[in-house]
């Protein structure tokens, strides 16, 4: 390479981002299988904790059960990880014991929405400040490719041999009607977007919710006749959403069965859990 | 174990699951409501082969959860149906509230529990935390050492739980990879053979018996709860009967005959160890070995720890000298892990009982050698000559 022998002037140096200062580098080589869109998502996470500027131990991460729940092994912060379903309940009882900490729960589709749809729903209903990470990859990876309560129906997974027959959640609208007040969808081709969207949810308070569609091309990909991790993301994550922005100049037809990607929801009026309960707490004491 | 002359069976090599998978499609229950989880997660995505190449009648339900599996369990078998499912360690777990519906309402759920550790810390290998802490749940609860004795408990589980003196759910417990992963030779039974020995099940009182209406799990209060309770315990103290008798009939269709303990070398043995499961095979080895030499060592292996078998325990250990029995699961500051206690206690009455200690091994999938074995002889050796035990209980090789 000669990049060193272009004039210097007009060139804008990107330094590359340095991970490694949020991560515990004895816990690498990850678990993830290669094309996993996980990496991706904690990379784009990491990125977003730089922006908003929190101290590593300010940030508390919880997770389940799952290859999308072992994120938190990975990261330089106070982490917990928990039991399969369980780790916003988990969040909720550390937000509440310290207020002060950042809570983040990482999570995927079958953790949050199957066995764990119950403290998910309640959660958002109580809109506790966390901000939670869906990785929506519409199948149980870690047990070995079995149909999630996103798996699209006619999918195949290893539980569904004749195509999925049970109509999927929409992770963003019950997140929206459950009461959290900020509900995002990103995806793990649009990388940028996700930073962004994943900084705005951490800086909201109250309950967020980030769906985002990544791919396990191990299971759902060749299941399902997607040679590669690229294929997946361009068919599945590029093709299959498109964005608020560019939803506003499109019809219902023009949008199809394309999926919006964006912040879906917003509400910054809605009193958060935490303030209400000291606030409760003052009012019953007489203060 | 003996020869299998008695059956048109024929061998092949499978790995537990997928045994116990062939089992269950040669069983071929109604409805089979399931939730993935390791070690166990094969034994249904290889069910799930046979439902969706029509191999089976079975209605195959995933749901959502461990919790609603055993729901969707006890459901179907309350409807009539013989109902079965798998699972391991935190998915066992989170079935406890239904584990004692299914029991208190008498139904013959039938459930292969591939052992694994309790988290935390989280931990995907062997041990028996998962089945022991049901132990009080009024489950029927056999432990299986080889594939094929896992495989041939499957059957015979049905036929246990829905006899009619006996009514009661059953789970047939293997080790968590590394009996439900290896892959070992085994003798299998015709699906012709298999039909004839379950039969078919037809419950008494089914809730779609619209002409004769029932009610489950009705309000008891206090005038009625303990009497349901003792009813209960009656049942699964009697159902040592029945698995004697089942063992039996399958030793006579099959040449492979059960009883509620196996034993090896315990004859004239001065010291034993009782163990359950797969370790038991690793003890044998050991006993071979020491045997050579002259040493007069033994093997006590309960197949059956609920209802345990206090009497055959007494009788088979009389003459021991010196016991130490071995937990693969610790009941935290009871007295001793779980087996221990039962055998502890069984033995108080005897006279000349032997001098018995107690050792955790094998947590969260931590070997157990010949090795192991061998020490825990020279050890018991010691007792005998000094007639002293050092250390009453304790943890083994950690
Ligand atoms: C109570 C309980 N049941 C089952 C399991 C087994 N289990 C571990 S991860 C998992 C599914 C994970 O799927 P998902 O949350 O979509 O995450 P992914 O692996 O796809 O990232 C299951 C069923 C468990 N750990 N605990
Ligand atoms: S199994 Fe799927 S979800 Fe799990 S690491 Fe591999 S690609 Fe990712």
């Amino acid at each position: 390479m000669s990049t060193d022998a272009k004039p210097a002037k007009k060139q804008k140096l990107s330094v590359p981002f340095d991970y490694s200062k949020y991560l515990r580098k004895d816990k690498l080589p990850h678990i993830w299988c290669p094309g996993c869109g996980h990496g991706i998502i904690l990379k784009a996470l990491l990125r977003a904790v730089d922006k908003v500027g929190l101290e590593k131990d300010d940030i508390c991460m919880v997770s389940g059960i799952g290859c999308s729940s072992r994120t938190p092994g990975y990261v330089d912060f106070n982490t917990l990880h928990t039991l399969h379903g369980r780790a916003p309940s988990f969040a909720t009882g550390i937000k509440l014991t310290n207020p002060e900490l950042n809570v983040i729960v990482t999570t995927g589709d079958g953790d949050a929405l199957a066995i764990g749809g119950n403290h998910f729903i309640h959660t958002c209903r109580r809109n506790i400040d966390m901000t939670i990470l869906v990785y929506s990859n519409a199948i149980y990876g870690m047990t070995g490719g079995q149909f999630s309560p996103t798996t699209p129906i006619g999918s195949f997974t290893h539980t569904s041999s004749y195509g999925a027959m049970e109509p999927p959640f929409d992770t963003c609208e019950m997140a929206k009607a459950a009461g959290a007040t900020f509900v995002a969808r990103a995806t793990s081709y649009h990388v940028q977007d996700l930073e962004k969207t994943l900084k705005a949810a951490i800086e909201h308070k109250g309950t967020s919710v980030v769906e985002i569609l990544d791919e396990c091309p191990v299971y759902f990909g060749r299941l399902n006749k997607m040679r590669s991790a690229s294929q997946m993301m361009e068919k599945i994550e590029k093709e299959g959403t498109v964005s608020v922005k560019q939803a506003e100049n499109l019809s219902p037809e023009e949008i199809g069965g394309r999926l919006l990607r964006g912040i879906l929801h917003h509400d910054t009026e809605t009193a958060e859990y935490c303030d209400q309960y000291a606030a409760l707490t003052e009012r019953a004491q007489g203060k | 174990m003996a020869d299998n002359t008695a059956s048109k069976t024929k061998n092949s090599a499978l790995t537990g699951n997928s045994a116990m998978a062939l089992a269950m499609k040669q069983i071929d229950p109604d409805v089979c409501a399931v939730y993935p989880i390791t070690p166990s997660t094969t034994v249904i995505e290889e069910f799930s082969s046979y439902v969706a190449d029509g191999a089976v009648e079975t209605e195959f339900v995933t749901v959502e959860s461990e919790h609603s599996a055993m729901s969707a369990c006890i459901g179907a078998s309350a409807a009539g149906g013989r109902a079965m499912t798998a699972t391991s360690s935190q998915g066992l777990a989170l079935m406890w509230e239904m584990l004692y519906i299914a029991s208190g309402m008498r139904l013959p759920i039938i459930m292969t529990t591939v052992n694994r550790a309790l988290a935390a810390p989280i931990n995907i290998h062997c041990d028996h935390s998962d089945s022991m802490g049901a132990r009080d749940s009024g489950w029927i609860q056999l432990y299986s050492e080889t594939v094929q004795e896992a495989y041939d408990n499957l059957f015979q589980a049905v036929k246990i739980a829905e006899d009619e003196r006996v009514l009661l759910p059953v789970m047939v417990c293997l080790d968590g990879f590394i009996t439900s992963h290896a892959i070992e030779v085994l003798s299998l039974i015709t699906d012709d053979e298999a039909k004839d020995f379950v039969g078919d099940y037809t419950a008494k009182h089914p809730l779609l018996d619209t002409d004769n209406p029932a009610s489950m799990g009705a309000l008891a209060l206090p005038d009625t709860y303990m009497d349901f309770k003792h009813v209960q315990s009656d049942a699964i103290a009697a159902s040592k009967e029945v698995v004697i008798e089942v063992g039996k009939e399958f030793g006579k269709r099959f040449g492979r005959e059960y009883g509620l303990i196996d034993t090896y070398q315990l004859e004239d043995a001065d010291v034993a160890i009782v163990i359950l499961n797969s370790a038991a095979g690793t003890t044998r080895v050991a006993i071979d070995e020491l045997r050579a030499k002259g040493l007069k060592v033994g093997l006590l292996k309960p197949r059956l720890f609920r209802p345990f078998p206090h009497a055959e325990m007494v009788e088979a250990l009389k003459g021991v000298k010196a016991v130490c029995v071995l937990d693969r699961a610790d009941s935290f500051s009871g007295f001793g892990g779980p087996l221990f206690n039962e055998v502890r206690s069984a033995l108080y009455d005897m006279e000349d009982r032997p001098k018995i200690m107690g050792r955790i091994y094998g947590l969260g999938g931590k070997d157990y050698t010949t090795e192991n074995a061998v020490a825990i002889y020279e050890a018991l050796f010691d007792v005998v000559k000094t007639g002293k035990i050092d250390t009453l209980n304790d943890y083994m090789g950690s």
